[in-house]
């Protein structure tokens, strides 16, 4: 039947190319959660897509290109997932922003419904809304695997006699249906000549006619999602949603309930098509598949065990397998850095591009491979069905701390970045979950702490065995992990308690996908929208922030760092003039020591100092005070200024051995070895709390669109590291 | 097909819900409690008249699993939203 079909449609489609014009359509793609809409955008589009915002409303939106025929090339635009066309949750919400007003930007000039066949009548829901609201659309039949190793048989001619749409089953698995699904929407659709799927009631049709003519709308229905809707219709102007809220008034509309009797008069009249259309040849046979591997998954004992087996693994081969990758790019950059230096004119443009460009795009490649590592994780957990066993699993373990069970996922890829976590967010539904989420997130330690923690916990924890199975610096390491984990959880806590009057219902009503392989074209757009979002984010900012801590770290105020040089160069010369006694310094330790003196008497050296009174009850100095600064674009330069600051050579710059036995020798002023465990200890509290990450304090402030999260959340980190630093330092010293 | 989506009966004899159902127990949905989730469960195919079967049950009152028909998809709600569900 669909071989006629399409045939039919070539030779048409072959007449029609002869017309030389090109054009360009605008198509939408709707349907329900988990009905293979994104797969099939992805096939349409590949990488011809782009990501970015609805206005006002943080949804990703995404569009692509895609060519239906030589001449005819359409827009498409990917919405949101959803069950209806009343959104139950402001993302949603874009579906109103773009279906409802015929002259908006997006307006699409075709409808792609997809609808899961294993899962028809629940599907079609959707669909009678949308064709009653008369814009052309195209029904796609997906899974049709599924519902075949179900016995459920879709007659699809006589579906489309009876929706009054093109019908197109689709297996993008195996590529069935794609072209001729090109073929159908490339010949123009036009709305269904019949009647509505729902007939409007005559004690409604009186308010309905009147906003109808009203706004000039071209159909009822669509007068009435306005009744229903007029608060959020946001293309209209603040005198028209007033008229419309009289009128609701006027005549006693009755949102709720209406909607409850269209909703099931609407499945009425799918349960007769669907059973001149559906035949289901079941015979008695056990349980499916997922229903079997579900038995496991989600059990009350054994899912946990295996979601906690599955995150072991995940972090475990990101933290292994990312280290190789790492190495590289940390080579390469080094390598291209040495390469620049030795080519270029010494100066501060060189050193510009060195010491601020180089180290910041550095500092952003280095992340990249544990980014994409995770995010491919997360991604099979995603598209094969696993991670909605999860949210349920966690959803009550969340709860008391603000969240729900689908934090988890936000928060497991907190430990790569908090930047690309704090957008994974975004699939939280309830406000007040999601803002927690949001808040606790950069509490999770991320990639970037780690250079801080090794070097750290190597300078005062001993490698060594403990019970002849662990490492004492393996469980330091660990233990400062959970310690950020359970600050998150406490932060939640208390958050839920602030926030106990705010925000409307949460639901946690969520279906169930069926377990399928993943799709890997889905898990590589995937891992490369996150890099992306990570590169362009994230980058910009740390390169940024990079640039302006060299000129703060390289010019200092007066000629604080000439005369200092020049003082200290005078010394050099007369010891080894002989003038004074002392043993000489080599050359390297002469420019060794001239930069660190240069940085003491920089900007950032007079920061360092200034802050000194503030951080001394926590055991710092103000050399550690330059460092808490430039970790600002990124925690992990912590290392690199550290090694700066104790004037480790430029060679020996890159060695962790070099620099941890430099921090070994500092002295305090007593003699003693500065980094005693208490101060090294207090500094590893700080960076489990602090807040220090320019990007994600932008990211937060654009998710949550407000100052005032993202300036509490700076604000409540800082003063938690504070506190937790200072504890740590008084009791241990 | 008794639509009764909105009504919060309080007056009326103490009803089963779906939370209460053992697992692998079903049973016919009566109506539904609590009007504004009515909305969501209707969308979601808990229509009155429709069978639902409890699946299981995550620990310490956790959220439930039930497959909605005998189009054999599989829902997951909290108790207190399994609770607004009324059974015949």
């Amino acid at each position: 039947m669909e071989q006629v079909a399409v045939n039919q449609s070539l030779s048409q489609s072959l007449t029609q190319a002869q017309i030389p014009s090109r054009r360009l359509s605008r198509i939408a793609l709707v349907g329900n959660p988990n009905s293979g809409k994104s797969s099939l955008f992805n096939a349409l589009t590949g990488l011809n897509q782009r990501v970015g915002n609805f206005p006002g409303v943080t949804v990703d939106k995404k569009t692509g290109r895609c060519r239906l025929t030589p001449q005819h090339e359409a827009e498409v635009i990917d919405l949101p997932g959803t069950y209806s066309l009343h959104p139950k949750s402001p993302d949603e919400r874009v579906i109103i922003d773009l279906l409802y007003d015929r002259r908006g930007e997006y307006y699409p000039d075709f409808l792609v419904v997809t609808a899961d066949a294993a899962n028809l009548r629940r599907n079609l829901l959707l669909f009678t809304q949308l064709a009653d609201l008369r814009i052309p659309a195209v029904l796609v039949l997906t899974m049709t695997d599924v519902a075949e190793a179900r016995g459920i048989r879709v007659d699809t001619d006589a579906l489309s006699a009876a929706l009054g749409v093109p019908v197109v089953p689709l297996n993008v698995r195996r590529g069935i249906g794609l072209t001729a699904l090109k073929i159908v929407v490339g010949q123009n659709p036009t709305p269904r000549a019949e009647g509505p799927f729902f007939e409007i009631p005559d004690d409604l049709l009186v308010l309905v006619r009147q906003i109808r003519y009203y706004f000039d709308l071209k159909n009822d229905y669509l007068a009435l999602l306005y009744a229903h809707h007029w608060r959020h219709l946001t293309h209209l102007s603040d005198d028209d949603r007033a008229h419309l809220r009289e009128l609701t008034e006027k005549y006693h509309f009755r949102p709720t309930e209406q909607q409850a009797a269209e909703t099931i008069a609407r499945y009425e009249r799918l349960n007769d098509i669907l059973l001149d259309t559906v035949r289901v040849e079941r015979a008695e046979r056990g349980e499916s598949a997922s229903n079997r591997l579900d038995r496991v998954l989600t059990h009350r004992v054994w899912g946990y065990v295996i979601f906690a087996a599955v995150l072991l693994l995940l972090f475990q081969a990101v933290f292994s397998v990312a280290q190789v990758p790492m190495e590289w790019i940390d080579t390469g950059v080094a390598r291209l850095n040495a390469a620049i230096q030795a080519r270029a004119p010494a100066g501060p443009l060189t050193s510009l591009l060195t010491d601020g460009v180089l180290a910041g795009l550095g500092g952003v490649l280095i992340f990249i491979p544990q980014i994409a590592l995770l995010f491919f994780f997360i991604a099979i957990l995603e598209e094969s069905g696993y991670m909605a066993r999860v949210t349920f699993l966690m959803d009550r373990v969340m709860r008391p701390f603000g969240m729900s069970g689908k934090s988890v996922v936000p928060l497991i890829s907190g430990a790569a970045c908090a930047v690309p976590a704090v957008m994974a967010a975004r699939t939280i539904e309830s406000w007040k979950d999601r803002m927690i989420t949001i808040f606790v997130t950069p509490l999770i330690s991320c990639s970037a702490r780690l250079p801080v923690f090794t070097i750290l916990v190597a300078l005062v924890v001993p490698d060594r065995a403990v019970v002849g199975l662990f490492n004492l610096r393996g469980l330091a390491l660990m233990g400062l992990y959970g310690l950020g984990f359970a600050g998150a959880l406490l932060s939640g806590l208390l958050l839920r308690l602030v926030l106990r009057a705010r925000g409307g219902r949460s639901y946690f009503i969520m279906e169930f996908p069926t377990y399928q392989w993943p799709r890997w074209e889905n898990v590589a757009l995937t891992i490369w929208q996150k890099v992306r979002a990570f590169v362009f984010e994230a980058g910009r900012i740390i390169v940024a922030i990079s640039v302006i801590l060299w000129v703060l770290a390289t010019y200092g105020p007066g000629d604080r760092q000439e005369y200092a040089e020049a003082r200290y160069r005078q010394w050099a010369t007369e010891v080894r003039t002989g003038v004074i006694k002392a043993p000489p310094p080599t050359d390297a330790e002469v420019e060794a020591a001239v930069a660190a003196l240069r940085l003491e008497n920089s900007y950032a050296g007079v920061f360092g100092h200034a802050i000194e009174p503030v951080i001394k009850p926590l055991g710092y100095d103000w050399k550690i005070g330059i460092a808490l600064l430039t970790s600002f674009a990124a925690r992990e330069v912590f290392v690199g200024t550290m090694s700066t600051i104790y004037s480790v050579g430029q060679d020996a710059a890159d060695d962790p051995l070099t620099i941890q036995q430099k921090l070994a020798e500092a002295k305090d002023d007593t003699g003693g070895p500065f980094f005693t465990p208490a101060r090294a200890f207090s500094l590893l509290v700080f960076y489990v709390f602090a807040m220090q990450c320019m990007s994600t304090i932008a990211v937060v402030r654009r998710e949550t669109n407000s100052w005032l999260w993202a300036l509490g959340q700076l604000l409540w980190m800082s003063g938690m590291a504070y506190v937790a630093a200072f504890v740590t330092y008084q009791v241990l010293r | 097909m008794a639509h009764r989506a909105a009504s919060a009966s309080s007056s009326a004899p103490r009803q089963r819900s779906l939370r209460e159902l053992r697992p692998g127990e079903s049973a016919l949905i009566c109506c539904l409690q609590d009007a504004e989730m009515a909305l969501k469960l209707l969308e979601m195919g808990c229509v009155p008249g429709q069978r639902i079967r409890m699946r299981s049950r995550a620990p310490l009152g956790g959220p439930v699993t039930v497959v909605v028909g005998d189009e054999e998809y599989t829902l997951s709600l909290r108790q207190e939203e399994a609770a607004t569900i009324l059974l015949k």
